[in-house]
């Protein structure tokens, strides 16, 4: 969940009235925002480096607001606060126009070569707009907070945003070969090629995540003006010579990716959130992006869609009985203007560029539900009948689980996944002959395979337990992970015990196979379709003390004496005997 | 079957598998239909409207919410004319490639509970999560909307928690999106209802555990286990039971 950094008394400024801290939070539960913290400056460097870096930083009170992953016009405060005024009816939601420009419109022309690359931009123009400190800060910040949530960490959009005044159009967004691209970008104070800027910023905490997206291409994308000179070089950095302050007044922004619906949107939710500070308010000065293929299209979009929705159906799906009207009223504290048209049963609503996270009428009904109030929504009981079932395996599961323990033995839950090592090396046999499931992104070793027996599982709960008092007998009846020829993979519930003593207790262990066998109805002997084991060998056995398990014709697991090595592998110090079974076959 | 661009694969660390690596059985009219509601829309949709790829999809990974389960359970009950209702449920392990801390494991278990049948509501799915806490020891809730990429209306369940004198978040819930139902082939007026909690945290709310090794895994004391008396929901006084729907 994205969470932003709001400082308090510029929230309640910006609302136009106070809250005590337990109101406010209470106003975010409502809306479906959450108040995660509430901190400074101050204490976030205190806890994070010590109270001797923490002095001299702010102690202005910070709100952390956690805020719905789809809902990027709340990413900010002001996209916060309009969200907030229109809930509460105190402002009416603003309309946002797509202006042409008194002089020449901007005009940014994508070569071809970015085909491959980088293939879609968008572009706007904020007209004379007033930035302060606070609201050239949060102008910074949401285009982050954009770069980490829709744009996935700018790998689908980047977005660029210039001082208007420091370049010339047309623009022109091109790709080249990286020793071709010199500037000076951001932050620094001479020009670099694209490669040593590659480079420079292997190092830097911030940019080292990006440069993956284009590091290996032949080509980087790089935007000019008709001097020139560099905008940016997307998604890694923009040029210094372009770079907005407190003092900009008109800026120029670029969004280049590779996913054109979420660029449009990108560029969509920052018009709309800072044209608020623009002379003409709430009005964006359009561009025009000239396609490799000469088409041009203008932006930004925009574009306000209407969709009709039945009053009766928003009823049904939530569960309550308000009137088309009162439903209509809900819609627009949601930033859904709309009306009750045609036969009176009918709903028009206006779903606003802000609002991309509309896409079906079930988007609509939550937002009706959340305007009524969850919590004043009546709560019934679905009259479905139904015939219950328990899922056949795990029924027996638990069955068996009773009475084992009923035997004296002590149930285990350990992990699926296991290292290597522990379901080959350390039990004498090799990896490949396990046809272990391997995980190709394990942060240890400890994420390597999932477990293709039970048997390290419990042998390391009695390596954890050495200080207990012997017999340890332990238990687990759970799920294994074998490849499979057919469908890639498949469970097992395995039964596995293991008993840890100064002496091996084959005999206890045997013991506890015949009680299972006598549970599970199978009685001894193969020709009457029973059980029966075998002597067998095995690498994690000792020779001489395994054998092999046969029920209902097939075989179903072994038990035995475990190898000395074996042992001493699992860091254990005593004597112990394990029996491992597949429980399916008794199903 | 959610995709490498979509918040719902992003929003887990996921382990994915070396090998096998990819699905490869694959019911392909269904896949076509996932296909065009991403990327087209359909089913009354806009859809995300961005290149849908099968590979990614094909990728198989260790499942980091049961949810994938429910998904698989209704599809199969989509194939079966005519559509009969059902109440589902699971407790399961599943698995997230996360920093790991004195609450968070790499596995650890859900339960999600689903309900499928015609004409459900917001206020069944909160009547029936009302009982389901009731019978947990657990009766003051709350809820809250939230998101989920693949449920909408959503709600978070908050409950009073006395010792800790706050709300606490105790469940996650909603009403599955028509994308994900239709293309299964379930009829258009079917409601899926579902929800999901884990289930170590609130063992570990109830019990006073601080690190959920000591419910989980090979680290877990066995005197604990050895000591432990009998767990005993229902011992707990409880309010008078939801009424039924009008």
């Amino acid at each position: 969940m994205p969470t932003v950094s709001v400082k308090r008394d510029l929230l309640f400024q910006a609302l136009g009235r106070t809250y005590t801290d337990e109101e406010f939070d209470e106003l975010c539960f409502e809306f479906g925002l959450e108040l995660d913290e509430i901190t400074s400056e101050k204490e976030i460097i205190s806890k994070e480096q010590g109270n001797v870096k923490a002095a001299g930083a702010s102690d202005v009170v910070l709100y952390k607001i956690d805020v719905p992953a789809n809902r990027y016009d709340l990413l900010c405060l002001e996209g916060l606060v309009r969200g907030l005024q229109v809930f509460k009816e105190r402002i009416k939601a603003p309309v946002y126009k797509r202006v042409m420009p008194d002089g020449k419109i901007q005009k940014l022309i994508i070569t071809e070569e970015t085909a491959k690359i980088r293939p879609f931009a968008v572009a706007a123009v904020l007209r004379n707009i007033k930035f302060t400190k606070d609201r050239y800060d949060s102008f910074i910040e949401l285009q982050e907070k954009l770069h980490q949530n829709i744009c996935r960490k700018r790998a689908l959009v980047a977005i660029g945003t210039h001082d208007l005044d420091t370049l010339s159009g047309p623009f022109t967004y091109t790709a080249k070969r990286p020793s071709d691209i010199k500037f000076k970008p951001l932050n620094k104070t001479k020009e670099y090629t694209a490669c040593e800027l590659m480079n420079i910023y292997k190092t830097d905490n911030h940019l080292k995540h990006y440069l993956h997206i284009i590091e290996n291409k032949p080509l980087y994308p790089v935007i000019y003006d008709s001097n020139g000179v560099v905008l940016s070089m997307p998604p890694i950095i923009n040029g210094d010579h372009s770079r907005i302050t407190v003092n900009t007044r008109n800026i120029f922004i670029e969004c280049t990716g590779t996913d054109f619906t979420k660029a449009k949107i990108v560029l969509d939710i920052i018009v709309t959130m800072f044209s608020e500070y623009c002379e003409n308010q709430f009005t964006v000065e359009a561009a025009e992006v000239v396609f490799p293929n000469g088409k041009s299209h203008t932006f930004p979009e925009l574009a306000y869609r209407k969709e009709m929705v039945r009053a009766d159906l928003i009823n049904k799906k939530v569960g309550i009985r308000e009137t088309p009207e009162n439903l209509a009223k809900l819609l627009t504290r949601m930033y859904l203007k709309s009306e009750v048209i045609g036969d009176g049963n009918q709903i028009e609503i206006e779903i606003p560029p802000t609002r991309a996270d509309i896409i079906h009428a079930c988007d609509i009904v939550e937002d009706a539900a959340i305007a009524y109030g969850y919590n004043n929504i009546q709560m019934t009981l679905p009259k479905t009948y139904t015939i219950a079932n328990q899922f056949p395996l795990n029924k027996l599961t638990e069955l068996l689980r009773h009475d084992m323990a009923a035997a004296g033995f002590t149930e285990a839950l350990t992990f699926a996944l296991c290292s290597q090592e522990d379901i080959a090396d350390k039990l004498g046999v090799d990896i490949s002959a396990t046809k272990a499931v391997h995980i190709s992104n394990p942060k240890t070793a400890e994420f390597q395979v999932a477990r293709t027996t039970l048997l390290p599982g419990l042998l390391k709960t009695i390596a954890a337990n050495r200080k207990m008092p012997l017999p340890l007998k332990l238990f687990e009846i759970s799920d294994i992970v074998i490849k499979d020829s057919n469908t890639g993979a498949k469970n097992y519930r395995h039964l596995c015990a293991v008993y840890y003593n100064k002496n091996p207790g084959f005999e206890i262990i045997h013991g506890l196979l015949d009680r299972i066998m006598q549970l599970l109805d199978v009685p001894p002997g193969e020709d009457k379709g029973g059980y029966v084991i075998k002597a067998s060998e095995g690498p994690a056995f000792f020779p001489g003390r395994c054998a092999e398990i046969f029920a209902r014709g097939q075989s179903v697991g072994k038990l035995g004496v475990l190898h000395p090595d074996v042992i001493t592998k699992f860091e254990l110090t005593m004597p112990c005997s394990s029996l491992e079974i597949n429980v399916g076959p008794f199903l | 079957m959610a995709d490498g661009q979509h918040p719902a694969r992003d929003q887990h660390d996921t382990f994915f598998l070396r090998d096998p690596a990819e699905a490869l059985q694959l019911p392909m009219d269904y896949v076509q239909r996932v296909k065009r509601t991403h990327s087209q829309g359909g089913y009354g949709s806009q859809g995300y409207k961005y290149n849908w790829k099968l590979d990614e999809a094909r990728k198989n990974l260790l499942r980091t919410h049961t949810t994938s389960a429910s998904a698989r359970a209704l599809y199969r009950l989509a194939q079966k004319k005519p559509f009969t209702p059902v109440k589902y449920f699971s407790i399961d392990r599943v698995f997230r490639n996360e920093t790991l801390d004195a609450t968070h494991l790499a596995e650890f278990h859900q339960i999600e509970g689903v309900v499928a049948d015609h004409g459900l509501t917001l206020g069944h799915l909160m009547g029936v999560l009302r009982e389901f806490f009731t019978k947990l020891g657990i009766t003051q809730l709350r809820f809250k909307p939230a998101y989920n990429p693949y449920t909408e209306p959503s709600m978070e369940v908050f409950s009073y928690h006395q010792g800790l004198k706050k709300w606490v978040e105790v469940g996650n819930s909603g009403v599955f999106r028509p994308e994900m139902l239709l293309p299964m082939g379930l009829p258009e007026n079917v409601s899926v209802i579902a929800w999901g909690l884990s289930l170590e945290r609130p063992t570990m709310i109830k019990y006073g555990i601080n690190n959920i090794r000591e419910l989980v895994g090979h680290k877990v004391n066995l005197q604990m286990v050895y000591d432990s008396p009998l767990c005993r929901l229902d011992a707990e006084p409880r309010p008078p039971p939801t009424q039924e729907a009008a």
